[in-house]
């Protein structure tokens, strides 16, 4: 540990019915190799179970990862549900979302999309980022 | 790090059932150093009515399952007590601290102790916290402690905190809670490496969890036959000394889990009644000092040894652990003696006194 700084602490949840989780788990492998703190939900979460959890654990990033082709209507109902709770905790999702979705998502304020086959070092890059401008922002 | 929100304003929130900020407390007493201190004198003080439940045992026995259902056991006597602070959902009342592994390469973790006690956590109104350990040595995080006090501080009533899955030596925990509950499963060894393990000396309740699996009562059987053994026995039959019941659960269903509660309370009453608590208390507080005084001598101590020009071929080791110790006693109070490569990365335990 460099001591530098604070461990970045991101949750990683899956909501809702879609039950692929070795993507998500893979990714929690990555961002503790990289010297985070994973706080790692899981299957079958709900906006609501998430932005609990983001409270309690102090995370400075979510991570959702849908496989399930309802990232149009979650990710943006997540964004949503976290500004409610007056968080400004970034979300980011990865997984399946077709090209065409990315700037829609963005446009709901998704923070980042990251894609299957995204190296390490950007999957880490972009979590440092988001969970940087979010603490700039706040 | 900002402080955009005074911790006094954190506090008064969190007392108002803000999550939010009492998740904030807690990062500021595991940010450890000056920041963690100021937290903790806001909210040092007596525990008055609360209780701090430890668990520990080898990884895999169903530690973070019994939390949860330890959890709703206590919400349950909680609403039977007439607890309406609970029911109002003012400040939580009932708080889960869930220690889990950080890596001692990257320092990274994945903490997953939410993903078995979640939902009946969330179904309850529990305030769970997942910690990493960072680096502590005896299976807690150096910020346990601060954060328990940050949970009492905000009305917790009833505390658990789990342990990263431990086994024969890491029982720091034992000195954290009023009541160590050591959880151990069927198949998890004779009487012999009970009474290797320091966890059975320590622990005050002793849970064989997967009693539906087979070996659960040879099991139990063998933890009772350590116990006999105890010097503990001996004086229990004499009523000096409280005497670990040895009871079965199965995590899942729940089943024994009332049994557990109500040894808890009969455990915390023995302690009231017999006026040990207080000492108790007082020794878990005598070890917090000691350990934070340690971490700064530690820090000493590592500056020394790389300092210290020690050849392949050479005196004993016992002649320059001495030679260290002489250095050590003559650097006290000698200004510059703190290495600047290390004020930087201070160590999660905060040791400085605040001013």
């Amino acid at each position: 540990m460099t001591g530098e700084s604070e461990p970045v602490r991101v949750l990683l949840a899956k909501l809702g019915f879609d039950g692929h989780d070795r993507g998500l788990k893979v990714v929690a492998r990555m961002l503790r190799d990289a010297g985070c703190e994973v706080v790692y939900l899981g299957l079958r979460q709900t906006v609501e179970s998430v932005v609990v959890a983001a409270e309690q654990e102090d995370v400075a990033v979510i991570g959702i990862s849908m496989h399930n082709g309802g990232h149009l209507t979650l990710g943006p109902m997540m964004v949503r549900a976290v500004a409610d709770a007056g968080l400004t905790i970034p979300v980011v999702i990865g997984g399946i979302v077709p090209a065409d979705d990315v700037p829609k998502l963005a446009e709901a304020g998704v923070a980042a999309v990251l894609g299957p086959g995204t190296p390490v070092d950007a999957v880490v890059a972009t979590v440092r980022a988001a969970a940087r401008d979010a603490h700039a922002a706040a | 790090m900002s402080t955009e929100t005074s911790l006094e304003g954190l506090l008064a929130d969190a007392r108002q059932g803000s999550r939010r900020a009492l998740g904030r407390l807690i990062s500021r007493a595991e940010a450890g150093g000056p920041g963690a201190d100021r937290v903790d004198q806001l909210v040092f003080g007596h525990p008055g009515n609360a209780w701090v439940i430890g668990i520990v045992g080898a990884p895999g026995v169903g530690k973070s399952t019994l939390t949860g259902q330890l959890v709703a056991a206590a919400a349950a006597a909680a609403a039977a007590a007439g607890d309406d602070e609970h029911s109002t959902t003012a400040a939580p009342r009932i708080a889960v601290i869930a220690v889990d592994p950080s890596s001692p390469v990257t320092g990274g973790a994945i903490l997953g102790d939410r993903v078995r006690m979640d939902a009946i956590a969330a179904a309850h109104g529990v305030f769970v916290r997942s910690m990493a350990h960072r680096g502590a040595a005896g299976g807690l995080a150096h910020a346990v402690p601060i954060a328990i006090r940050v949970l009492i501080a905000a009305g917790a009533q009833t505390i658990v905190v789990e342990t990263v899955g431990v086994g024969q030596v890491e029982l720091e925990i034992a000195n954290v809670a009023d009541t160590t509950i050591a959880v151990m499963s069927a198949g998890w060894g004779d009487a012999m490496q009970a009474s290797k393990a320091g966890l059975l000396e320590v622990a005050d309740i002793l849970v064989v969890n997967k009693a539906d699996q087979p070996g659960a009562r040879a099991a139990e059987r063998d933890l009772e036959q350590m116990l006999d053994l105890g010097a503990a026995t001996r004086d229990a039959a004499a009523g000096a000394a409280w005497r670990p019941p040895v009871l079965a659960t199965v995590a899942p269903s729940g089943d024994g889990v009332e049994v557990l509660w109500g040894a808890i309370r009969a455990h915390r009453a023995w302690l009231e009644a017999t006026g040990e608590l207080d000492g108790r208390r007082l020794e878990h507080l005598r070890h917090e000092i000691r350990g934070r005084a340690l971490v700064g001598v530690t820090r000493r101590l590592d500056a020394l040894m790389a300092a210290a020009d020690i050849p392949l071929t050479t005196d004993t080791p016992g002649e320059w652990a001495r030679r260290i110790e002489d250095q050590l006693r003559d650097a006290q109070g000698g200004p510059g003696t703190r290495p600047p490569a290390q004020t930087a990365a201070a160590d999660h335990a905060s040791t400085r006194p605040a001013r």
